[in-house]
């Protein structure tokens, strides 16, 4: 027999440490086989920021620089400077890249910086207790928002893909989502694309991903993928919200 | 013939795996790993197609699929 899946060498051997049946996990797993696909795991230097996304040093085995709160881009963008040949690419929450480091996501777009980010919304702060975040849709109820979120005084869910879609140095954007094994593979198509764009130096990528957090959502892993069905995917808009011709010839 | 491997000490026992089987033959095990988690187990290996959509699913990379 034939082994026709297994641990990719993106990956080390260290167990992940999120709460059982966090998509975090799923995420890592696609971005580490595409690492692998592309040859590219000797010449990649991943930045992790602040949250659960943090711990990503510790399970790819690229090279890893930890930036502080929401910085992972900048971080990332003066590594990519300084080193024009090497593969960069953050992984960042929506806690991180939609709230204190939204201005780094808008200009490394507008600047074109030749990165890729990636990144994961779960609609909530995770690591720090399940807060309200700038991505927590209208009503949801988190610990900081107890009687759900109220759009009167705490506005309205950031979609931060469309934003960034709207600059031109943006050249691919996607929205994807891994509740599903179908969405899964798109998933990780589009974070492959992601790469490829980098590598040809086309401009800045970004791929946001939607993901569970059945700990602070309260529901079971099983039922958090049901929740993202029925509650995430009509608030956030899905699939590949901007290709360029350039990319579309890659 | 196909085949899975749980990695018992990767399996935190979400149970993702198992919505996702189309044959309904991953279940949770008796035996726990070092984590405390009582793992997934194959209940009838000679059911198994080896479509790897638990692998797929499975977001602690825990599974192995043979074909």
């Amino acid at each position: 027999m034939e082994k026709i899946f297994g641990r990719s060498k993106g990956l080390t051997d260290v167990p992940f440490s999120f709460c059982p049946g966090c998509t975090h996990g799923t995420i890592m797993r696609l971005i580490a086989e595409v690492l692998e696909e592309l040859e590219i795991i000797d010449n990649t230097i991943g930045v992790s920021p602040v949250g659960c996304a943090g711990f990503s040093q510790d399970f790819f085995s690229c090279d890893f620089v930890g930036a502080a709160h929401g910085r992972a881009q900048a971080v990332g963008i003066g590594i990519k400077r300084a080193l024009p040949d090497r593969m960069i690419f953050t992984y960042q929450g929506d806690g991180d890249i939609a709230a204190i480091g939204t201005q780094h996501a808008i200009h490394a777009a507008a600047r074109g910086e030749k990165i890729t980010s990636i990144m994961v919304n779960n609609a909530i702060f995770g690591m720090t207790g399940g807060q309200m975040a700038p991505t927590t849709l209208e009503g949801m109820k988190t610990t900081t928002s107890p009687y759900g979120r109220d759009i009167e005084t705490t506005g309205f869910p950031i979609d931060l893909p469309r934003l960034v879609a709207n600059l031109p140095g943006a050249v691919y954007v996607a929205a994807v989502s891994v509740d599903s094994p179908k969405n899964i593979n798109q998933a990780k198509k589009a974070i492959k694309k992601a790469f490829q764009v980098q590598m040809a130096g086309l401009g800045f990528a970004f791929v946001s991903v939607l993901s569970t957090c059945p700990t602070n959502w309260g529901i079971s892993p099983v039922d958090s993928l049901q929740w993202l069905r029925e509650n995430m995917m009509p608030v956030y808009q899905m699939g590949e919200l901007k290709v360029t011709e350039e990319v579309k010839s890659l | 013939m196909a085949k899975v491997n749980v990695l018992s000490e990767y399996c935190k026992s979400c149970g993702l795996c198992i919505a996702a089987c189309p044959k309904k033959i991953l279940a949770v095990g008796d035996k726990s790993n070092k984590k405390g988690y009582f793992t997934i187990i194959c209940e009838d290996q000679e059911k198994c197609i080896g479509c790897a959509l638990c692998a797929t699913v499975c977001p602690d990379v825990a599974i192995e699929v043979y074909k």
